[in-house]
């Protein structure tokens, strides 16, 4: 957490060193209101680029839900580059998280249209196309966000050596 | 037209996840990312709903939309709940990254089969 702007003479820098620093309550509308507009502007936007990649290649009625797997897919592997570099590489506006990442990625992915997905193709008929689609989807989103958020510590890393060397 | 209604529902649905995941990790002090988990099965549950009434012919493609692409899909998600449980597992809370992951898959399935049946009972 950054330390506030105003700082009167004598005080510390550090924000642990002084109780007084962070006096944001975190209801206040004042600081949600912001917040929770970016956050409903980059749900829409994530939300929109989901419903456009269903309308560019779409899944046939009781098909394999292969597109709402490559989104989720897709959207964990930018969470996982995204949140290295925001809290672990460099600082971002207080707003960059929540419009973003919460925002964007969050209404780009979907868990719902993951679970009555599978239970349709179970319903269908499919029971193993079902079933494998279950497991699928997991296993592809964590392999996904760490092996990007692995990608992004070693590039960072990389950047930053020949700087820390000399 | 279609498109506004996707928008329209992820703008109530993204900011609605962001805080009903505020209030309900305020009110618990475990690392145990229950926020998230909440979103997700509640909204397997309505999309459960929405599906059962939409065979039923219930709802409206513009409902679906709405609703269902829009809403239900923005307030879940499947980018924070894959971070979340990499973190819990980097931070060595291995069995509570598998225990998020197992209880996510099986709450959300629960719960979308729980709606369609309940959805099709009403809509019979």
């Amino acid at each position: 957490m950054k330390p506030s702007q105003s700082l009167a003479v004598g005080e510390s820098i550090a924000p642990e060193a002084d109780p007084h620093v962070p006096v944001r309550r975190p209801g206040a509308w004042r600081d949600q209101g912001p917040v929770v507009a970016v956050v409903a502007l980059g749900g829409a936007m994530g939300a929109s680029g989901r419903y456009g990649a269903s309308l560019l290649w779409p899944t046939a009625g009781g098909g394999f839900p292969w597109i709402t797997l490559g989104v989720n897919a897709v959207g964990c592997a930018v969470i996982g580059a995204f949140m290295v570099l925001i809290s672990e590489v460099r600082t971002a506006h207080r707003l960059v998280r929540p419009f973003f990442g919460t925002g964007v990625l969050g209404g780009f992915t979907t868990f719902s249209t993951y679970a009555v997905d599978t239970r349709k193709l179970v319903d269908g008929g499919r029971p193993g196309a079902g079933l494998l689609y279950l497991g699928l989807t997991p296993l592809v989103a964590l392999a996904a966000v760490w092996s990007a958020a692995w990608v992004t510590r070693r590039a960072a890393a990389w950047r930053h050596r020949p700087a820390e060397a000399s | 037209m279609n498109w506004l209604l996707v928008a329209v529902g992820a703008a109530v649905g993204a900011p609605l996840r962001y805080l009903t995941d505020r209030t309900v990790q305020k009110r618990h002090d475990t690392v145990f990312p229950w926020g998230t988990f909440t979103v997700n099965v509640l909204g397997c549950l309505v999309l459960g709903v929405l599906t059962g009434a939409a065979l039923r012919g219930a709802a409206s493609d513009s409902v679906q939309l709405l609703v269902g692409t829009g809403l239900c899909g923005a307030l879940t998600t499947y980018s924070t709940f894959s971070y979340e449980t990499m973190r819990l597992a980097e931070s060595g809370a291995r069995f509570l990254a598998a225990a998020n992951l197992v209880a996510s898959v099986v709450a959300g399935l629960g719960a979308a089969f729980l709606g369609a049946a309940a959805a099709e009972a009403v809509w019979a």
